[in-house]
């Protein structure tokens, strides 16, 4: 079984011995140089044991650098939300130039030096990134998906004898319980004909070990057994990798202190993570410096603020929060930060909270069971976070609002009446029967939410399609929408200011 | 110090005074079954001595992160904080208490019952009968449909056999699952598995909050919905059509009408025929639907269709249970305890058994007032004779004990089963 200890570890004589003499055999008339070897014989590999070859100190920093690429190249396309064929071609694309990896029938390429580079980068990594559970997570998220973008694009013959030497203990279903859940099992297929029943074969494995299959209702379960097809077998793949993975970095980070390392690895290694957390990072807002020229808002600000400048999301809560003088925690937290974001200091922020609970709340309630939320979310109690306004992607995938609940985002969480209701009595620029509302709903009817809030903006800034947020930037975040939004103001005012200079200098002379 | 008897002995014990909760923990709170069905084992284990519990003392104070060697400690600070009500984390990597001399980030939560809870403030829009933090009888007919149908859901798809189910004292009920296999969920489970379970979604603004059936809304229902469906047709029928006669306003029948398809003969026809008879009860106007699609029957069978479907979400939408799912999905979500006092209603968070759940009235469960009453009684008649058996417990005196016997009998069946894996485990051991 898999001993993940980073040392004292010799390959064990996994690879299948009838298999190493069938490749011998066929590399021999080629030369050492093509077909797959005994130590990497498919292009997949679950990295289960350590590789114990000598390599030089370059080699393990810049086959780590290559493969941390690719990883953070893949974080930051997964938070574009981009079409899922999109996101597979873009990952393809880009492994392919920093870490290739070519098939068993590959002619004129070195393989085993591409499949060392490869198994030796991921080793390095998991040395640098099994440090803190945040780390590790994300390690492992970028890591199933380049295996799953790998498993997709392998050659399918290669892909079964890999799946193969893997030898998962899975219970094939017989056909007796087959034929007693027919009619369960034909409900959660695709494909509805007999024919596709008859030959399709299915898996039972506890329901916890597919979780992403059971939380989006595509097998049967039935006594805390999930039925499996053969056809959705690669979510049982990537989950055994990842819970390997997981497993194997947890126990690396409590051997990493005893580690007797060489003096020059352990700054590589240090250097690694923290160059992967920086260089991600830059997805999340960062406010303008307070001496910024937006400069701060005041409290009395606020709703002067929200007439011209905030985003539909934004200004739902706030015109209900006006309205019912309450809001539910998500939705206060959801408006809270955003009003960090543009620039309301925290004592203000609590004036402004006060006065909008209004008179139904005493002051009593007030300090104690709200003040502490604002404080906290200023990073001023608790953990001491000073949480970042949240982005769209967050809006629109964590914290699904509630039956009771008012935050979200529009496009997304009102249904079609309610939006086009919304959106007309909220800007008059949007006629309900337009043209325009029927384009933004039907970007809401492909979910391209952003896009649907994109072209919001463009119709109440006067802004010409497509130009986006400027330069065909679409809206990612509420308060980017903001901060364009008083940008363009600005530049208006200084415009017209400008032409009243002109214009006096006219009369001057 | 005992509370005195008093001379009428119906005379309400306020629940938030502190001298009467005092008396409940001291005289009443069953420490036993409480601190067996938490460890599972009798020996105190990581499940009780790693357990967060968390205190409301009076004046909204708030203390996180207590645990407790054993038993007796817990029954200790129970007594000497009074808190007027307590909650249960996970069992975590280290004593919670030590929190302060650990290593940031050392503290993980790791075991948990697999919890839920559904509040009757999820059906605000869709009860006729009472609001907000109102709660009667008829009311509780959806709570019994919900408990009905996910305690199904949970054995018969999920094979978890030790349920409990727990009534919160005023509007909603809780579900303790205490198999090991659910212990053992992490985060990224039990999500998948609220997820799987979760149908009714979205916000105040979305009319229609069944979504289930793929991207395009007209694949078939999954087979664990399609049975729950099946038993809940029944449900809607004595439920929403006759008791809680939920289309009989305007608002109400509107509301039905913006959840199915929008097609303007048969929506158009249903409107004005409701409009010129505004005394039409939900039942006739459920069937005025039914009669309506059938006639699509034979001329537009794809729209025939649609409608069937849409029928079935608006059963679903109506009655299957609204979860918190929040509630379920992370390991250290705290969850008031069983057998705490509700600081409101003074009611006492008593088991429920889902097989019953029909005739459960939240209105007779016994209040923490009418137990000491009974306790003065008890007290009163025993003065006449002799106090000779001072053994037995002092709630079997009161009309706590049926529901105290009822979670004796659960812990029961969890130690047994638990027991059982220790011993295979320990046999395993012992072969090698």
């Amino acid at each position: 079984m898999f001993r993940p200890s980073t040392r004292h570890n010799l390959p064990s004589s996994s690879s299948n011995p009838s298999l190493e003499v069938k490749v011998n055999k066929r590399q021999s008339g080629i030369g050492a140089t093509a077909g797959p070897s005994a130590r990497y014989p498919y292009r997949l590999n679950f990295y289960e044991t350590p590789p114990t070859l000598d390599i030089t100190l370059e080699e393990f920093e810049t086959f780590a650098i290559a493969r941390l690429r690719v990883l953070s190249q893949i974080e930051a396309l997964s938070h574009r939300s981009l079409p899922y064929a999109q996101l597979q071609g873009a990952i393809t694309n880009y492994t392919k130039t920093h870490l290739n990896l070519s098939s068993n029938t590959a002619r004129n390429v070195n393989l085993d030096e591409e499949r060392r580079k490869d198994e030796i980068g991921h080793w390095v990594l998991r040395l640098s990134f099994c440090r803190s559970p945040d780390l590790r997570a994300r390690f492992v998220r970028s890591e199933v998906s380049l295996f799953k973008n790998r498993f997709e694009t392998d050659d399918v013959n290669e892909r079964s004898s890999f799946l193969k030497s893997l030898e998962f203990d899975w219970q094939v279903v017989d056909e007796n319980e087959k034929t007693r859940y027919e009619r369960e099992l034909k409900l959660c297929m695709w494909e509805k004909k007999d024919d596709a029943f008859r030959n399709e074969s299915w898996f039972k494995v506890p329901w916890y070990t597919v979780p992403d299959l059971v939380g989006s209702r595509k097998v049967f379960v039935r006594a805390g057994m999930a039925y499996v097809p053969q056809s959705l077998q690669i979510s049982l793949v990537l989950q055994t990798y990842a819970s390997r993975l997981e497993k194997a970095l947890e126990l690396t980070a409590k051997n990493l202190p005893r580690l007797d390392e060489d003096e020059r690895l352990g700054p590589v290694i240090d250097h690694l993570a923290s160059s992967f957390l920086s260089g991600v990072a830059s997805a999340d807002y960062q406010s303008p410096d307070s001496a910024s020229a937006q400069g701060v808002v005041t409290a009395e600000m606020v709703d002067d603020v929200a007439r011209k400048h905030f985003p539909p999301c934004m200004r739902n809560l706030y015109d209900r929060l006006k309205r019912d003088h309450h809001l539910k925690h998500f939705g206060r937290l959801q408006l809270g930060l955003f009003l960090k974001g543009i620039g309301l200091p925290l004592d203000e922020a609590v004036v402004f909270w006060r006065r909008m609970y209004g008179a139904t709340m005493s002051d009593d309630k007030f300090n104690k069971e709200y003040k502490y939320n604002i404080r906290h979310s200023y990073g001023q109690e608790g953990k001491r976070t000073n949480y970042p306004p949240k982005s769209c992607q967050q809006i629109l995938t964590q914290n699904q609002p509630g039956t009771q609940d008012s935050h979200g985002c529009p496009f997304r969480h009102f249904s079609p009446d309610n939006l086009s209701a919304f959106l007309s009595s909220t800007y008059p620029q949007i006629d309900k029967g337009s043209m325009e509302m029927r384009d933004i709903l039907d970007s809401v009817k492909s979910t391209h939410y952003h896009v649907a809030c994109t072209r919001v903006f463009e119709l109440t800034h006067g802004v010409k399609k497509g130009e986006g947020l400027g330069g065909n930037e679409s809206v990612a975040h509420p308060n980017k929408w903001t901060d364009r939004s008083r940008e363009l103001e600005r530049e208006v005012l200084e415009r017209i200011k400008k032409k009243e200079d002109s214009d006096e200098m006219v009369v001057d002379s | 110090m005992p509370i005195p008897v008093r001379d009428d002995p119906m005379v309400d014990y306020d629940p938030s005074s502190p001298q009467v909760m005092n008396a409940f923990y001291r005289r009443l709170f069953p420490y036993r079954p409480f601190f067996l069905w938490l460890n599972q084992d009798q020996i105190p284990a990581k499940l009780f001595t790693h357990r967060e519990f968390a205190f409301t003392l009076a004046g909204d104070v708030y203390i996180r992160y207590n645990s407790f060697h054993n038993s007796d400690e817990f029954k200790k600070e129970l007594i000497r904080l009074n808190p007027s009500r307590f909650e249960i984390g996970p069992q975590y990597s280290a004593r919670p208490r030590d929190r302060k001399t650990l290593a940031a980030g050392a503290l993980q939560p790791q075991r948990r019952e697999l919890v839920f809870d559904i509040d009757m403030t999820d059906y605000d829009e869709i009860r006729t009968c009472c609001t907000d933090k109102k709660i009667c009888k008829r009311c509780w007919g959806y709570i019994a449909a919900a408990v009905k149908v996910l305690d199904h859901a949970l054995r018969e798809t999920f094979g978890f056999k030790h349920l409990l189910w727990v009534y919160s004292g005023r509007r909603g009920i809780h579900c303790w699952i205490s198999d090991p296999s659910a212990l053992d969920l992490n985060d990224d489970q039990r999500k998948s598995l609220v997820t799987f379970l979760e149908v009714i979604k979205g916000g105040k603004e979305q009319a229609k909050k069944v979504n289930v059936r793929g991207s395009k809304d007209d694949s078939e229902l999954h087979p664990v919905l399609n049975d729950a469906l099946e038993n809940l047709k029944m449900e809607f029928v004595k439920l929403v059509l006759h008791d809680q006669d939920c289309f009989a306003t305007e608002r109400g029948w509107e509301a039905l009408l913006a959840i199915l398809p929008q097609d303007r003969d048969v929506i158009g026809n249903l409107r004005r025929d409701w409009q010129s008879d505004p005394t039409k009860s939900s039942v006739d106007k459920w069937g005025d639907l039914q009669h309506a699609v059938g006639g699509l029957k034979k001329g537009n069978p794809l729209l025939f269709k649609k409608y069937e479907r849409a029928m079935q979400d608006v059963i679903l939408q109506y009655t299957y249970p609204r979860i918190d799912a929040e509630v379920s999905k992370h390991r250290n979500h705290l969850l008031k305890a069983p057998f705490c006092v509700h600081p409101g209603t003074g009611r006492v968070c008593v088991p429920v058994n889902p097989e019953l759940v029909d005739e459960f009235d939240p209105d007779t469960v016994p209040t923490v007032g009418e137990l000491l009453s009974e306790l003065d009684r008890a007290a009163a008649a025993e003065n006449g004779e002799s106090g000779s058996q001072r053994r037995t417990e002092e709630y079997e005196q009161t009309s706590l004990k049926p529901y105290v016997e009822m979670f004796e009998k659960h812990v029961a069946a969890v130690l047994r089963d638990s027991r059982g894996i220790k011993r295979a485990a320990k046999q395993e051991s012992m072969d090698f």
